[in-house]
This record gives C-alpha cells, structure tokens and sequence, in this order.
C-alpha cells in the first residue's frame, strides 16, 4: 500500500503535490483496497427489499401507471359512487380468474351484481363469493363473539344477538387468508358506511397485510375512503369525472329520455401511493373509461 | 421346509369377540374385566366375558344378578349392530392382503396366500402383518399359517398370537391342543356334545390322541364324523377356499348405554368412528367423497326450527323420522357430500363438527352409525408450474367455517339461470375447476368468445398498453372496461317524481343522498316475464344521475309496473 503524501504544515494542512479535488477520490480508493472493508457496500448501492411480482389489473391504463397489482401486498382503490371502483374490482378478478387462479371476493355489502360480473368475464368457477349481511345468532350458538349487539325489547329474541357484516367480513378475511391458496381475494367495502369501516382497527389491517406477506395472493380492497392507511403498498384514487351520454354533457336536453344512452364513465385514477419503487411516490394520474355491457 | 406346491393359508381368528367388538369404541376398557349381556332385563344373561372376566369367576350363562358382586366388572349390553361392523372390519383387513378370503365364521376368517411372498415378504412375515392390520382395527386377532385351511382354522382358535405350521408338522403343532377345539364351530351343538362325551369316556384329552386312533375301529365306532375329525386332528383335510366378495359397505356404528347430551362427547366418539373409517377405506386402497351420519335420538321431540339456523338450507339433508313404540325415537341425519375424494380423519371431523355445532341434533343421542361412501382416491401429481390454488382438505374446513359464520346460502360459487329476471342466479357449492396442465388445454380464440359490439354499444378508447412489469398475455385483457353495477340488496323504496311522464325528482326516507333533483334521465327499458305463472314480472329500468354532496352518481331506477312502486335497484359505478 502506497503511503500518502507528506501534509507540510507550511501549506496550511493541504497535501504536498494533490489538488484537493482528487484526496476524496484517493482517499475513497484506500479504503476499499483495505480488506476488512472489502466486503461493505455503501449505503448508495444497498439492494432493496426484492420487488414483488406484478400480476394485471385487468385495465391496462391502471397496469400503464402502477405496473399491476402486487402479489403478497394489499392494494386499496378508494372514490365515491360511481367513481368507477367496482368496474375495477370485477377486471381485477377477471384478470385473476382468467389466469386459472381461485379467487375469493368478501362482498361485505352484498352488492356483487351476477349480470355485471358475467359481462366483465369473470369465471364463475374460480370464484369464491361471500355475501355478508346482518345475521341473527341465537343463544348457545358457538359463533357468538365480541362484535355483536345484544338484541333488546324482543322476548322471542332474548339473547339473541346481530352479527354485523363488517365483523363478519373481517373473520372471513381472516380465515379465507389463512387457508392459503388464492390469488385473489377482494373486499369490498364499497357500501358500507364510513362510520362503521373506520372501526375496523388498524391491526386488522396490519394483520391481514402479514398474512398475504410472503405469499402470491393479491389482497385488493374497495372503499369510500382509505381504511388500510400505511397497510396499503398501492394505494389508487378513482373519481368519476363526467357522464359520456350518447347525447354530450349534462346540459344538454334536446333528446328526449327514450333517446339517451349511458354509454359509460369516464374514470380519472390518480396513484397517491405506491411502495413498489426506491424513488419517492408521486402523483400519478390516469384515465380510462368504462362501458355498458348488457346486464 | 416349503415343497413347490405348497399352498400356504392364513386364518384370522378373534377370540371373544363380541367383546372385541363392543372394545373397538372403547377401547379403554380393554385392561378391565368386561362382560357382555344378552336379553331383556331383568333376566340379562352373560353372552361373552374377555380373559380378565373369566379369570374372575364370570362364565357364560350367568345371570346378571350372580355377577354384579364382582368387584370392578364391567357391563355392557351386547351390541349386534357393532358386530356386525367389527366382522366387516375383519373381511377388510383380510381383503388388504389377498382377494381370495373366505368368511367361515363372524369371527374367523381365511383367506389364500399363496403368490403374496412376493410382496409381502415370508410367510410369519405376513402373519404377523396381518395381527397388526387387524389390531389397527380395533380387533385382537389369533393369526395362523398352514397348508390347508382347516389346520390353519384349528390352529388360530387353539394358540393365541401368531402362528406358522410347516408343511408336514400338523401333527405335531396341532397335538396339544384339546379335542374341544374340534367343535368351536360347531353347528350341531347335540352332536357336537355326543362326541366330545365319547372321547372323554375314551380318554382322548389331546388332538394327539385323536390322530394315534386306528381308522378302521373309529370309523366303525363313530362312522365317517369320526374320520373326519381324526384327518382334521392329524392335518390331512384338503379343501378349497369359498371365497367372497367382501361388500363395499363402510360403516361403523356405537350404540351407548347412557344418553349422550353434549356434543363434545360426541365429537370424542366420532372420531373414533372416523378413525375406523377410514382405516378400512385405506386397507382396500379407496376413499370417500360423502360421509352419511344417524343419529337416533331419545324421546326427543326434534326441532327443526332449531336446527336450522336462520332459516338457511345447506347441501347437507337432515330428516327426522318418528319411530312408533314404547321408546320414541327419532333418527337425525346429516349427510356430507365433498367436491373431491378424501381420506383425512381429522379434516372429516372437523368439518362434522362445524356441521353440528350450525345443526345441533336437539335431543340426547343413543346410537351413532356413520357410513361413508367408496369412491376411487384422487391422483395427486399436480403440475409445477401450475397456479396456486387451495388445498381441497383446507378449503372444505375453510367454508364450512364460512358458513357458519354468513350462513350456508351466503357462501359458495354463482351459477346464472337461463331466464330473463333480474336475480335470475342461485348459489351452489363452491368447488374450483381443477387447472389443466398447458398441454391439456383446448385452444381457445379470445377474440371469437368476445361478443360482436351491439347497435348502441361504444367501446371506449381504452389503451391496450402493453403488460409491463407482468409479463401477462396481451389477452389479459378484454376489449373495453364493464360498467359494473352493484345491487342494493334489498332495494331502496323511493318516492319519485313525474314530469313530462320522466323522473324529474326523487325522495328517499331510508337514503337520504337519495333526494333532489334527477340532472339527468334515460329510459324506460322494459322488461317482463314468467307472466305464465304465478312469478310474474314486469318492470320499466331508467338510468338517473343525482348530485351527491361533491359528485354526481348514476343508479337505476325501476318501477315495478304490477305493484307500481318505485325503487332504486343500484349505482353504476
């Protein structure tokens, strides 16, 4: 090893013979001929967590702007009504289904129209569909848990208690994620009232994003307003922007009724998140439109 | 040393065994004096006592009376149902090793070995194979090997554990055994009495004795019984097998001395019951794919209401059947049917468990018969680079525990009716298509399984950007997106108001976003049907916009032109 240049203190500390731009540089090349250091990557150049499969959403415009959907992370889509995210959630499980993976999708609503995921593709061999809903459980039932509200002023239902369909799309989660296996499997928590999904606590969140963790099953979830917060690797706004009525814009009233079409919505997606990549998340937005198939 | 035609025989042989078969479901009591009663009380008698007993001083035919003195004796009723299961054990434990078995008796069975060294290894080999078999079954067996099927007989009832006789050395391995033995199998119980007092009177005690006789003098004295008996004693008897076709019958049944009320209990028996099961099945290489349970209940007067929660009706049937007579008793039965062979004891218990807990029987339980259904087990060489898909075993427990959660009609696959009505749909049990390997696949034309655009459809410039990052087909994706439409289940009653014969205003008492003016309206589209029956329909569609708080949302407005209201179906979105 070469030794460095004599410092002379009659030049104020400055290497006898080197500009000061290349010490860094020389410096910087000492230190990696050292052997105990020969085996230490700089922090720059430290490889990431590895990347997780990408699988299609089904809209190629999304697919454009996230690369997909990821496999073991839960992707959230979130907007109003008629924003567009359920189009979005029926070609994701399309797409699934159509890959010959079983899908499972917790309907916590019960608002999956069968004639809309026909038209979308959906093969309903490989679909799993829970339909949740308020259900009585009667005294001595095993089923009874924390969760649900005691029935009152009813003698015919004395100790009987109502299962909420959020407490119950959080069980069948659990256990449909636990069983393994699946490529898909979407909540939809389109209808439900913001009051009662904000219940849902953050480690039900977390919970479920560690059960898909290290796994191929695609965890998707619709919302009216993002519940899954740091949970959600890809996080997606949808907003319906305006209606593409065969006769223009909302203002225009010169057809009459029995001459107008919804032909579709024109769906504005904007990524707000996405953990996906090392460079800083920015927002990204997209468009797309949908179309009224016969159902 | 073995000749070249020597064709070896086993006989199975369960000494007493309707205790064997009442100790297959409890087989705690084994170590215990147990004793087995027959008839009506109070004039019970002992039918069969296993060695504790009868070391005890317990003999048969002893009333229930001379026997309750003994200290620690246990009693049980003798069950012929749970016999019957046992002797079908034993033919399935004989099957699993050869398929020429003859049944000579509820508790002996022989079967043909000749070509199993092969496989099975040399012949105490497989006698001793074939005592394990059966003790996995529940039965302490006697097994016995010999070059013809009466010796092997005579040896499996006389010597206990296992035994192997040369070719040759009948004689000798058959000569300390008592001339009782003879007649262990006896039809003719006088006859069978005569003799035996002949040869006690003749001091014959040993088989050995009985085959020193001259033939000429016994035949003259006893005829040809006696000759027989002698070429039986001195290992000379030749016959073929009968063979059976054992029946493809699987069932196992408990019947209990007490009521039982609790279904943890319950669960501890049935998986027993599974366990045996299933053995058997494994035994004759099959498995099931439906599992039919009986319970019979005592005096109880079956609820079905109660049985059934919230009025859901799954695939599984449950009948109660009265039966007339002094003992009420009502059989309760569930049957569970699965989407692919199985063979796991613990995942069929489960999923019995999760059954009866969202089916409780109702009434104290005094007999259980489970049977199962025989069916050819599944390959189970799956591809590798398939996708994944769940574990049938898994998923089975998976929704049963689903449905017991949402209820059985509220878990499971779509099936679209052929019909025009809106719910046109019904839910069946979900059972995902097995994936074929890529060979297998028939070719498909996407583009042809896409419907042409009909008149009034505009497919929207969707891009068709290529899968980056996926690695997908570019058919991943169906020309245009579908407007989906999520349904209010039930739909929402709203008020609505006319002008110029469209929806100009609409109120809504349970929605209150649902209310103001209608921005936008297009329709009606008719629709009726089923007006041949009682299920008629007919309904005008129109599809609104309505200003939410910041939004605009699109829902479909339906006015049922038989009952005249109106109500929103759903939203667009």
């Amino acid at each position: 090893m070469s030794s460095l240049p004599v410092v002379s203190p009659a030049a104020g500390g400055c290497p006898v013979g080197f500009a000061a731009a290349k010490l860094p540089r020389l410096i910087f090349e000492r230190l990696g001929a050292m052997p105990k250091l020969a085996g230490v990557t700089p922090a720059s150049r430290l490889e990431a967590r590895p990347t997780p499969e990408m699988v299609s959403s089904g809209v190629g415009a999304i697919d454009a702007l996230t690369g997909g959907f990821p496999r073991g992370c839960l992707t959230e889509v979130y907007g109003p009504a008629s924003s567009g995210r359920t189009s979005v959630l029926l070609a994701a499980l399309a797409a699934a289904t159509r890959r010959e993976e079983v899908c499972a999708l917790v309907d916590v609503s019960d608002a999956l129209n069968p004639l809309s995921a026909a038209a979308a593709g959906i093969d309903f061999g490989r679909l799993l569909w829970v339909r949740c809903g308020l259900r009585l459980q009667k005294p001595g039932s095993p089923q009874r848990h924390r969760g649900t509200e005691k029935i009152k002023n009813n003698k015919n239902l004395e100790n009987s208690r109502i299962e909420k369909p959020v407490e119950q799309a959080l069980r069948v989660t659990d256990l449909l994620l636990q069983s393994g296996g699946f490529g898909m499997v979407a909540i939809d928590l389109g209808d439900t009232p913001v009051i009662a999904a904000r219940r849902i606590p953050l480690t039900s969140w977390f919970r479920f994003q560690r059960s898909v963790e290290h796994t191929s099953t695609v965890l998707f979830v619709i919302s009216q307003v993002p519940y899954a917060q740091t949970c959600a690797s890809l996080l997606l706004r949808v907003s319906g922007t305006k209606l593409s009525a065969f006769s223009g814009q909302l203002s225009e009233k010169t057809y009459p009724a029995h001459a107008q079409l919804l032909d579709g919505i024109q769906v504005q997606g904007e990524l707000l998140r996405s953990r996906l990549e090392r460079k800083p998340a920015r927002s990204v937005t997209t468009a797309f439109a949908t179309n009224l198939q016969a159902g | 040393m073995l000749t070249a035609d020597f064709m070896p025989f086993a006989c199975i042989f369960v000494p007493d065994f309707p205790v064997e078969a009442l100790l297959r479901a409890e087989p705690e009591l084994r170590s215990r004096p147990l004793a087995v009663l027959e008839g009506k009380a109070p004039l019970q008698k002992v039918f069969a006592v296993n060695e504790k007993a009868r070391r005890a001083g317990v003999a048969q035919e002893m009333s229930k009376l001379q026997i309750e003195a003994c200290s620690g004796l246990e009693l049980r009723a003798r069950s012929l149902a749970q016999e019957l299961s046992a002797h079908a054990a034993l033919l399935d434990c004989a099957q699993s090793f050869s398929p020429r078995v003859e049944d000579a008796g509820y508790d002996t069975i022989i079967l043909d070995l000749a070509g199993l060294e092969p496989l099975f290894g040399p012949l105490p080999k497989i006698a001793h194979a074939l005592a394990r078999r059966a003790s996995a079954f529940g039965l302490e067996a006697c097994v016995a090997v010999a070059a013809n099927p009466d010796t092997a007989a005579l040896a499996a009832r006389g010597f206990s554990g296992v035994t192997v006789i040369s070719q040759g050395k009948e004689v000798e391995e058959l000569g300390s055994l008592p001339v009782e033995v003879l007649f262990s199998n006896s039809a003719d119980d006088r006859d069978a009495a005569q003799l035996l007092q002949t040869f006690n009177r003749w001091g014959i005690r040993k088989l050995r004795d009985l085959a020193a006789l001259p033939e000429i003098a016994l035949s003259e004295r006893l005829g040809q019984a006696g000759v027989r008996l002698q070429n039986l004693a001195r290992g000379k008897t030749s016959r073929t097998l009968v063979p059976v076709d054992a029946p493809m019958i699987f069932e196992e049944v408990i019947e209990l001395d007490y009521p039982l009320v609790l279904l943890e209990p319950l669960a501890f028996l049935l998986g027993r019951l599974l366990e045996q099961v299933c053995a058997r099945l494994e035994a004759r290489a099959l498995a099931t794919q439906e599992l039919r349970l009986s319970l019979e209940l005592e005096n109880g007067c079956h609820d079905e209401e109660a049985s059934v929660s919230s009025g859901e009706t799954g695939p599984s049937t449950s009948s109660v059947q009265a039966f007339s007579g002094s003992h009420a008793r009502r059989s309760f039965q569930r049957t569970l049917c699965l989407p692919v062979p199985l063979l796991d004891p613990r995942t069929f218990l489960k999923l019995l468990q999760l059954d009866l807990n969202a089916h409780p029987p109702g009434a104290p339980i005094v007999k259980i018969h489970l049977s199962a259904e025989p069916v050819r087990p599944r390959p189970g060489q799956s591809g590798l680079f398939l996708p994944p898909s769940p574990e049938p075993e898994k998923l089975e427990l998976t929704l049963a525990r689903i449905a017991g959660i949402v209820g059985e009609d509220k878990v499971g696959s779509l099936e679209l009716l052929d019909t025009h009505h809106p719910g046109g749909f019904r839910m069946q049990h979900f059972a995902p298509r097995e994936t074929l390997l890529p060979h297998r696949r028939p070719s498909r034309n996407l583009g042809a399984s896409i419907s042409s655009a009909s008149a009034g459809q505009v497919l929207a410039g969707v891009s068709m950007a290529s899968s980056r990052g996926t690695g997908e087909d570019s058919r991943a994706y169906v020309e245009g997106l579908v407007t989906a439409l999520r349904i209010f289940r039930p739909a929402i009653n709203v008020v609505v108001t006319l002008q110029g014969g469209k929806p100009a205003g609409i109120t809504c008492t349970e929605r209150k976003e649902l209310a103001g003016e209608i921005l936008w309206a297009a329709g009606p589209w008719r629709s009726s049907g089923d007006w041949w029956g009682q299920e008629a329909w007919a309904r005008d569609e129109w599809d609104i916009a309505v200003r939410l708080e910041i939004t605009i949302a699109l829902y479909r407005l339906v006015r049922d032109l038989l009952g005249g209201r109106w109500f929103v179906e759903g939203t667009y979105d």
